[in-house]
């Protein structure tokens, strides 16, 4: 932390993993400067939760080396539980403890004295908004609130990198709010921090360097205006129900830009990629009124990871599955 | 020695927490407490009557005390198998803390766990007529004796709630080998009657020295028809059960130790 820039605060080179038959990692690199956020995209199973495990010592990687604030994660895995936070896609709190009992167990277990914990505690429950529900069973908190206690723990210790797999998946707009806000103060404040997540619009708005990752492979790298050029912008999307107006829509929407329209011909329904939203929609809505061309379902939506896989790979994401990736954490 | 400190605090924390856990959860204390109370009323009134009545049951709460203590293992396997389910164990291992201090806190916690067992069975012996007949040196060396034979039993179901891959194989495989462990064995009768094999197994097995040298420093002599038999470890009881149980924790504390440091990083 004390020289930025010297040296990379999160990397790892050529990390593989095996469950059984199952390649988890077929060799990941990653690197991120100090005070930069390195956004892991992917679907389930791809291997992002196996790539967080193995960055914060709870897996052995079968090869590849990995440092975390410049210590070895094979060598001095010691040296990187003190130098790091981890909030796991499963909140991992104690349900039977209290939020404040939670917080003063991890905080004394980082090492700092009674008094100290407590002080800390105090402010980490001020600083997630969950002081009114202090005092209370961490059983009984919703959602959010269990992962907010979470990524609490994770920053007891004001470590230099701060790990979150998948810190919002399942969250409602608002947690998920929340949980970026906290992502960016952290930021802010000089912590380097990994992210895992499957959706790239929470890549685009917090990481500086992304990296896709499918099948425990990196497929893509880059900042997040850098993959943006290559996926394209937000998706047009309508359904024209009578067969007759097809080629002119199609004719109007090749009309827009560079991006070729595709059609599902036994719904009618187009889909083009628009480097300039609203306008588009507004313009193409007005062509097709002059053509007297009757549509349905318009939708203007940022792109889908699906629809970033099929532009970074020139293949949609493939069947990976859910059951995967929890076979990856679980897997002893 | 700064090591050792360290040990000594964080398994201490872990255990506070094991134990808060275990507060909130009086359902399970309460199922672990009914049990030892159930085998003193079964065993004393449904078998005692024809096996020697009120001199089987002085005789039975030595065998009941290593009983309870054994089967407090299972508690160990599920609450280890537990915290791994739910991501605790990774939060724990991801925090700047020795591998050991997390198996150590749960055997602290389960050995505080065995002390409560231990009080409501004497209770529950000195209703049926159980009385300490020896010293008071001798019955504070006996509970001591009980103590560190649950410490040893804990580690055995460390081990086992370690090798277990879910929640429900710590709990069947936690419970299976209780039972004759502490069946087969001079636990509850005489190992004369046994067959042969069965005998020696009986004779050498821990639970039946735990529960003859409890009896001794009692002062619990074996009812009429009990023959206590002359093999070493019955004649021997004390020193065996001492060896056994330090035997145990080092072989169990080595194998949980060793499979932690596989799940999880050095």
């Amino acid at each position: 932390m004390s020289k930025p820039q010297s040296r990379p605060a999160i990397r790892a080179e050529g990390l593989t993993k095996r469950f059984g038959s199952r390649r988890a990692l077929a060799g990941v690199d990653l690197e991120a400067a100090p005070g930069t956020v390195l956004g892991v995209l992917g679907p389930n199973g791809a291997g992002k939760t196996t790539t967080v495990r193995v960055l914060s010592t709870l897996l052995r990687p079968d090869a590849g080396r990995a440092w975390m604030a410049g210590h070895d994660v094979l060598a001095d895995p010691e040296g990187v539980r003190r130098s790091l936070g981890l909030s796991g896609q499963y909140a991992a709190v104690d349900e039977k403890l209290t939020g404040r009992e939670n917080l003063y167990l991890v905080a004394r277990l980082y090492g700092l004295g009674r008094r100290a914990a407590r002080v800390r505690s105090g402010e980490l429950l001020a600083g997630f908004d969950l002081e009114e529900a202090a005092d209370r069973r961490s059983g009984t908190y919703s959602g959010g609130m269990r992962r907010r206690l979470d990524l609490a723990g994770a920053l007891v210790a004001r470590p230099p990198v701060v790990v979150l797999d998948e810190p919002t998946t399942g969250l409602d707009p608002r947690g998920r709010a929340d949980t970026w806000r906290a992502v960016r103060t952290l930021v802010a404040e000089g912590t380097t921090v990994l992210l895992t997540t499957q959706y790239l619009e929470e890549a685009d708005q917090l990481a500086d360097v992304i990296v896709v990752i499918e099948h425990g492979g990196v497929v893509a790298r880059g900042s997040a205006a850098e993959l943006k050029a290559r996926v394209g912008g937000e998706r047009l999307s309508l359904t024209v129900t009578e067969a007759w107006a097809r080629a002119a829509t199609g004719d109007i929407l090749s009309s827009l830009g560079a991006h070729r329209p595709e059609l599902d011909a036994r719904t009618g329904r187009f889909t083009v990629t628009t480097d300039h939203g609203a306008e588009t929609l507004e313009y193409t809505l007005g062509c097709l009124r002059m053509a007297s061309i009757a549509v349905r379902d318009v939708v203007l939506a940022p792109p889908t990871l699906d629809d970033a896989f099929l532009a970074l790979t020139g293949q949609p994401v493939s069947a990976g599955g859910p059951a995967d990736e929890a076979l990856g954490a679980g897997a002893r | 020695m700064k090591a050792a400190r360290r040990l000594a605090r964080d398994s201490s924390l872990i255990a506070w927490r094991n134990l808060l856990n275990l507060r909130r959860t009086p359902g399970s204390v309460v199922a672990a407490l009914v049990q030892p109370v159930m085998f003193v009323l079964l065993l004393a009134y449904v078998f005692g009557g024809s096996l020697g009545g009120a001199g089987y049951r002085t005789f039975l709460m030595g065998g009941i005390f290593a009983q309870a203590v054994t089967f407090n293992a299972a508690f160990t396997a599920l609450g280890l198998a537990g915290d791994m389910d739910k991501g605790i164990v990774d939060r724990f291992r991801s925090l700047p803390m020795p591998p050991m201090a997390v198996l150590l806190g749960r055997a602290l916690s389960d050995l505080t766990m065995s002390t409560v067992t231990l009080a409501v069975t004497s209770v529950c012996g000195l209703l049926v007529g159980w009385r300490i007949a020896g010293s008071a040196a001798g019955a504070l060396l006996a509970y001591g004796l009980i103590l560190l034979f649950a410490f040893a039993m804990s580690w055995v179901g460390a081990a086992i709630g370690l090798l277990a891959r879910s929640v429900e194989v710590a709990q069947s495989a936690g419970l299976v080998w209780l039972f004759p462990v502490t069946f087969v064995s001079s636990a509850f009768v005489s190992t004369d009657s046994m067959p042969g094999p069965l005998r020696t197994v009986a004779e050498w097995n821990p639970v039946s020295a735990t529960a003859t040298a409890v009896r001794q420093l009692f002062g619990n002599p074996p009812p009429g028809g009990f023959p206590a038999g002359d093999a070493w470890p019955v004649v021997h009881a004390l020193p065996y059960a001492v060896f056994c149980a330090c035997l145990i924790t080092a072989v169990f504390s080595a194998l949980a130790l060793r499979r932690f440091r596989r799940i999880t990083l050095g």
